[in-house]
């Protein structure tokens, strides 16, 4: 789960990190407020979960409240790759003479926290370990023992920090590394950490992403969840329990287990991608596959219009195959979906599970034998309904 | 032969009581596998299907000298149980459990490392060496005894490869299915050097997804160490990026971790890559 900008310099100034002191507006009357109030020179940042603002025109500087009233208008319902702003944060503008990187992530290869920083910061990350790799200094944490006092001068030393600025700079990084610990974060990232001309560092801008998986612990930020940016469908799946993504292609594809339900993706571009199809979806219906869990998720699937064929690849191992037949029959019946859907069934009782579909006699329901048979009749489906 | 587990292993199930927990013990036991007991605190002294329930994993390891142990508690409670069976001691312990939080499997990776313990999984369906014993859901159709390994970090997809193996006559030695977080006890290469050095697999079939290294690491492992022919799938190459397909670690975040990558770094290293699942089979004929 992704924050905003001013919900992670907020959470990072609760552990002692010094961030401009702005507020939030979500209309430009606000911003003009926020900006008299702050008196002097002041910056509008477009808040949503997409990179890329300042090249948008979401980040405008304003001389005065007059200006930062303008500006907001501008933002505010600006249309930035698909999401719509809501919120602009009016910060002062910032004295920057030097621009720090500074982030915390997981290092899923080690298995341990991993402090990434380097003087040269403002720019994005991934182009700078692209391109200057060696600018980067790197440090491993031991997860067992948290940050050590001489781990941080490690890195200001490395990173070929000024003096005067090392006690600061540990009293950040250790503040960042204890909110990284409590908020569950997979990543927190300070960029730039502005060295300003008063000799101070300031958090200028922030980012952070809270594993999903331990929201269940974190109550007050899964509170903050802004899910504006999700697609309806999305949402709607999330709350039945099932795994989907929405993609653009124009089959459906309704698997169990995550890596089955990409391969089955895979098998449907792998066949269709020269005449243009490919999937419609992620799903996985996890285990079980009972008649409601496969009416929902048909519902989600078929939400979608670009959807012109349902694909349906079971394996059962635990799960009978006769068993999600019945359960796709209900399903089907409940539905009454308008478009073809190719059925596969493998694995535990397929043979059951196949003479069920067969029995029922529904034109629209095409059997399958393989996956490579399944992904081939799904394309063959689309092209005729074409 | 085989690695990880043969019909000598000593499981305990922790969670046994649960209806998870249970449901697989049973099917564990019909399949030949030792389970001497399990575990759930609060319910030690009572019975499960004949084999005794403990309060704790350190009472049954002293009890039954069990040297494996099956975690099936929920994610809350998972990496606390998975401390617990690394301190009682047992060698190998297989966690089925998804949704545990990073943070914790950090923690838990290090110190099952400090006590020696090797950790397949989390969120994976175990390990099962066909013919002899399996710790964990994978379903006793979907292979036969031979001398492929199989080492994957998904489900389903390993069921429906070993079950087209199965299908064409090839039988596995051990299947190892280890995870698809994106922290994990037991990588890619920890399995490939198992089988490697294992005298009776002659063949590795991998299945890999997108999202991190671990592949690539694979790959470089192949290059320098292998000597075994090994045929290998990578699921995703139509995922979008920066999206998370279903497995916590199935992303492919910043440019890093795409199928096209993997694929071509295993080719490289001399592994014989298929589009499509079902022409594995084949690549190990």
């Amino acid at each position: 789960m992704k924050l905003h900008e001013f919900q992670s310099k907020f959470l990072f100034q609760d552990y002692g990190i010094p961030i401009p002191q702005g507020k939030v507006a979500a209309s430009p009357a606000e911003a003009y407020d926020i900006a008299r109030e702050l008196g002097g020179v002041v910056v509008i940042k477009a808040q949503a979960h997409v990179g890329g603002r300042g090249k948008a025109g979401g980040v405008k500087v304003a001389r005065n409240a007059d200006e930062a009233k303008r500006h907001a208008e501008d933002i505010l319902g600006m249309d930035i790759k698909g999401l719509t702003v809501e919120r602009v944060l009016v910060d002062p503008a910032a004295d920057i003479q030097q621009e720090i990187y500074l982030a915390i992530t997981n290092d899923r290869g080690a298995g341990k926290p991993l402090i990434m920083t380097s003087m040269e910061g403002g720019m994005d990350i991934e182009e700078l370990n692209r391109d200057r790799p060696d600018a980067i200094v790197r440090e491993h944490v031991d997860p067992l023992m948290g940050l050590q006092d001489f781990q941080k001068t490690n890195i200001a030393s490395a990173m070929g920090l000024p003096r005067a600025l090392w006690r600061s700079f540990g009293l950040i990084l250790g503040g960042l590394y204890q909110c990284y610990s409590e908020s569950d974060a997979e990543l927190a990232e300070i960029n730039p950490l502005a060295v300003t001309g008063a000799g101070e560092l300031l958090a200028v801008d922030g980012k952070v992403i809270i594993d999903d998986n331990a929201l269940f612990r974190q109550p007050a930020l899964t509170a903050a969840r802004d899910t504006s940016g999700e697609p309806e469908s999305e949402k709607r799946a999330r709350e039945a329990g099932i795994t989907y993504i929405k993609l653009d292609g124009q089959i459906g594809c309704m698997v169990n287990g995550a890596g089955l339900a990409m391969t089955t993706m895979d098998m449907t571009k792998l066949y269709g991608d020269d005449a243009g199809i490919g999937p419609a979806n992620f799903l996985d219906i996890g285990g079980g596959a009972s008649p409601e869990q496969v009416a929902a998720a048909l519902r989600i699937i078929l939400s979608d219009d670009n959807v012109k064929c349902v694909l349906f690849n079971i394996f059962g191992g635990i799960t009978r195959c006769d068993e999600v037949a019945n359960g796709i029959l209900t399903a089907y019946n409940e539905v009454k979906p308008d478009v073809p859907m190719v059925i596969r069934l493998q694995g535990t009782n397929a043979a059951e599970g196949n003479r069920i579909i067969g029995d029922a006699r529904i034109p629209k329901l095409i059997s399958a034998e393989t996956l490579t048979e399944a992904a081939q009749r799904a394309v063959a489906a689309v092209k005729e309904g074409a | 032969m085989s690695i990880l587990i043969d019909k000598s292993a000593r499981v305990l199930v922790q969670g046994i009581t649960g209806r998870q927990g249970g449901f697989h013990a049973k099917l564990m036991m019909e399949y030949g596998t030792d389970v001497v007991g399990g575990v759930t605190p609060g319910k030690g002294g009572e019975w499960f299907e004949g084999k005794p329930v403990f309060d704790t994993m350190r009472s049954a390891v002293e009890t039954t000298n069990a040297d494996v142990s099956l975690v099936t508690v929920p994610a809350r409670f998972a990496a606390d149980a998975i401390l617990e069976a690394a301190e009682a001691g047992v060698k190998l312990v297989v966690c089925l459990t998804e949704h545990i939080p990073v943070a914790d499997m950090m923690k838990v990776v290090a110190y099952c490392r400090c006590r020696g313990a090797r950790l397949i999984g989390p969120n994976c369906p175990g390990v099962m060496t066909p013919g002899q014993a399996k710790v964990g859901i994978i379903p006793a159709m979907v292979a036969m005894p031979g001398n492929v390994g199989v080492v994957s970090k998904s489900g389903t997809l390993t069921y429906e490869v070993g079950f087209a193996m199965k299908n064409a006559g090839i039988g596995i030695s051990t299947v190892v299915g280890i995870g698809g977080d994106p922290v994990i006890g037991t990588t890619f290469v920890d399995v490939l050097a198992m089988f490697e050095s294992d005298p009776e697999t002659e063949k590795v079939a991998l299945l890999g997804e997108i999202g991190g290294s671990a592949e690539i690491a694979a790959a470089d492992y192949i290059r320098n160490a292998m000597t075994k022919p090994v045929a290998a799938f990578i699921a995703g190459r139509s995922a979008p990026p920066g999206k998370r397909m279903g497995h916590a670690g199935a992303i492919v975040d910043g440019g890093e971790g795409s199928a096209e990558e993997k694929i071509l770094a295993l080719e490289a290293a001399g592994a014989r890559v298929a589009a499509n699942p079902e022409e594995i089979p084949s690549l190990l004929l």
